[in-house]
């Protein structure tokens, strides 16, 4: 089934800081399940106990964020591991769409087969646009994928999101399977053409 | 100008462009563990496909496998981590895969497996549900992690949706020097171009320094690749890399030994090869680091004192108090006689027969600090039956290590190998993060095996020079 993203609209969750890593997002006990099921529950669950032993709260539990679906953050968000349980527990726990001034690659590359824009912004626009969420909670975000802007209220923002993810949002190719499912026979002729897959038997 | 390795090989493997833009992949090699692939394997039962190429295939059983004789027995006493066991066994069973298992006496770590079978080679792109594939890059080979979601679409086509990235050449320049190991020489260049200064390259690591180092030592490079964000780094494949390979189980025979290596020298970066930068990183700065903070790259000289926070660029200010404060050190403060509670050697970093012989030299005859925690974790049933021929597991036990079963261990906790409570760690593994050694308060301090080895000694972290 092919899925055109072209918008995203809903409230945001400010989550501030550097270096948001996969092991933060999904503890690797949570990764212990043979499917994705239940992740969301668990999303962010050491940096939540952390926070509430110091009598604070993180906002994947504050009341005002419990409906948002647009993720803010800051840099080289989803560092570390591969694992898919990370975007997995954050769409499960209901982000749609995320917007960071960078990302590990692996993450981004896996939020694309999600189906889970990740955008681009400067630090001074994610400064901005976490301040404005921190002061209007429920306040809806519209992203545009197709012009690359984000819009809250007064607020307007450019963002940043490469030709090719973009084009896969667009035209719903991110689900990359089919596309590369109807090329078998390029495929096989490729396998042919490399010399080790034979073990280089003459 | 001549092309490097990288582009070499991304050329050469790609089927064609897909509507989006992205290059369709060929993935030479693809490897499965038990935490990435359930769910891949079941996303091609629910839309009726097939393994493609399941011969291209190769899987393990690492992260959650118990790493004592008592816990290994089957079932495990662990529900979801035999269910997880049985479904990599069944999945490859069911699909043609060839599965490395406990029971033939191949199991391990799948990035130290798979090198010492031969099923890792040079000129291959190699993809693996796990961000520290880029450990294969070793042998000149394009390997990289991938999610699940991906997982399925190797698995169903031998190809993936990909695009191009740049590349940075790390030179190392002049010799290591005494006291300074393949894992400083990571930290270092961690430190130097940050957890960030990755993202969208692919690093090849060269120069004298590289070019005197064994494949283990070079696999402990690449492997950390991913921790300074590039998705894969790669080191030319020479007579060292050969060497390695020759008469390895999968590795080519007779005549087609020659074709291989013929095939092998092709790919390798030519002398006028361009890139989009180049670092080089001279050997003389380069002495034992240990991590200090919550990132490899927040790491120090052993004998540096903890940085201030104000000499870093100020978005950096946040991460580096959190640091602070989750570690519970301060600025100013020195890192050698930091007390420790536990010492692990082992991982796809440095579990590898080379590290525990390493350790095991500054060990012998010797007894750990009491009350140190310590344990000493193979990388594979394969090296830890060489290492017991060769005697290693007694001088370990003898010092007061207990020495395990094969697996992940330690690194990410996904078994009962863990920290407790604010435990400090000296550990020859690749992430420091928050929890990452299965305690949500524990700490992880990441150093060379012969660095963890005098910390036990001492009970602190302490400097390896003042042992040669």
């Amino acid at each position: 089934m092919i899925v055109e993203i072209k918008t995203v609209k809903g409230s945001g969750v400010p989550l501030r800081g550097n270096d948001i890593d996969t092991d933060r997002i999904i503890p690797a006990r949570f990764l212990k399940c043979v499917t994705f099921d239940g992740l969301g529950e668990n999303a962010f669950a050491d940096d939540i106990a952390a926070l509430k032993e110091k009598g604070e709260e993180h906002p994947f539990r504050m009341p005002v964020y419990q409906n948002g679906s647009i993720l803010v953050s800051n840099s080289n968000f989803g560092c570390g591991s591969s694992r898919e349980h990370a975007p997995q527990a954050l769409v499960r726990w209901g982000i749609k769409a995320i917007v960071a001034e960078s990302y590990s690659e692996i993450f981004f590359g896996n939020c694309v087969s999600l189906g889970v824009p990740c955008f681009k912004i400067d630090h001074k626009g994610a400064e901005k646009l976490l301040t404005a969420i921190e002061a209007n909670p429920s306040q809806e975000i519209e992203l545009s994928i197709e012009n690359k802007t984000l819009t809250m209220g007064d607020l307007k923002l450019n963002l940043i999101l490469a030709d090719g993810p973009r084009g896969q949002f667009m035209d719903g190719s991110w689900n990359a399977r089919a596309g590369l499912l109807v090329n078998a026979d390029k495929v096989a002729e490729k396998a042919k053409s490399l010399p080790y897959i034979n073990n280089f038997a003459e | 100008m001549g092309q490097n390795l990288y582009h070499k090989l991304y050329d050469s493997h790609v089927v064609g462009q897909l509507p989006s833009g992205q290059d369709q992949l060929f993935i030479g090699l693809h490897m499965c563990h038990e935490v990435t692939s359930p769910q891949a394997f079941a996303m091609l039962r629910e839309n009726g496909l097939k393994v493609a190429y399941p011969e291209r295939t190769f899987t393990t059983v690492d992260h959650i496998i118990p790493t004592t004789i008592e816990a290994r027995q089957r079932p495990l006493q662990d529900k979801i981590s035999e269910e997880m066991f049985t479904h990599i066994e069944k999945n490859s069973a069911e699909n043609g895969i060839t599965f490395f298992g406990p029971e033939k006496g191949q199991q391990g770590v799948i990035h130290v497996v798979m090198p010492e079978q031969g099923v890792t080679q040079p000129g291959m792109t190699i993809a693996c549900g796990d961000s520290h594939t880029a450990t294969h890059g070793a042998f000149g080979a394009i390997a990289f992690g991938i999610g699940t979601s991906q997982v399925a679409d190797v698995l169903a086509t031998q190809t993936m949706a990909a695009s191009k990235l740049k590349v940075r050449k790390i030179e190392f320049t002049g010799k290591m020097k005494k006291g300074v190991y393949a894992k400083d020489v990571a930290l270092a260049y961690i430190n130097k171009l940050g957890v960030q200064g990755g993202v969208g390259y692919a690093y090849e690591f060269c120069g004298e320094m590289i070019e005197n180092m064994s494949m283990e030592e070079r696999m402990t490079i690449c492997n950390m690749a991913i921790e300074g964000g590039a998705r894969c780094g790669y080191i030319n494949p020479d007579q060292t890399t050969y060497d390695y390979l020759k008469d390895l189980p999968y590795s080519p025979k007779g005549d087609a030994w020659d074709r291989a290596v013929a095939y092998w020298n092709s790919i390798a970066s030519d002398a006028d090869a361009e890139f989009d930068d180049i670092v080089i990183i001279d050997g003389a700065d380069i002495d034992p680091y240990v991590t200090w903070g919550i990132t490899p790259a927040q790491s120090v000289k052993i004998d540096e004192k903890l940085p201030a926070i104000t000499s870093f660029d100020e978005s950096e200010h946040l991460v580096l108090s959190e640091a602070y404060e989750y570690m519970g050190f301060k600025e100013g403060q020195d890192i050698k006689g930091v007390d420790i509670d536990v010492c692990f050697i082992g991982s796809c970093t440095n579990g590898r027969i080379s590290d525990f012989e390493i350790a095991a030299d500054i060990l012998k005859g010797k007894k750990i600090a009491s009350g140190i925690r310590a344990i000493a974790v193979p990388g594979s049933q394969q090296m830890q039956k060489e290492a017991e021929a060769k005697g290693l597991d007694k001088i370990f036990t003898d010092a007061g290590f207990e020495w395990r079963q094969a697996g992940c261990s330690m690194c990410l906790a996904m078994n009962p190998d863990k920290l407790k409570g604010r435990e400090i760690a000296a550990s020859t593994s690749n992430r420091n993060f928050k929890g990452r050694q299965g305690s949500t308060t524990g700490r992880t301090l990441l150093m060379s095996p012969a660095m963890v080895a005098v910390a036990a000694l001492e009970g602190k972290v302490a400097d390896i020079r003042e042992y040669l």
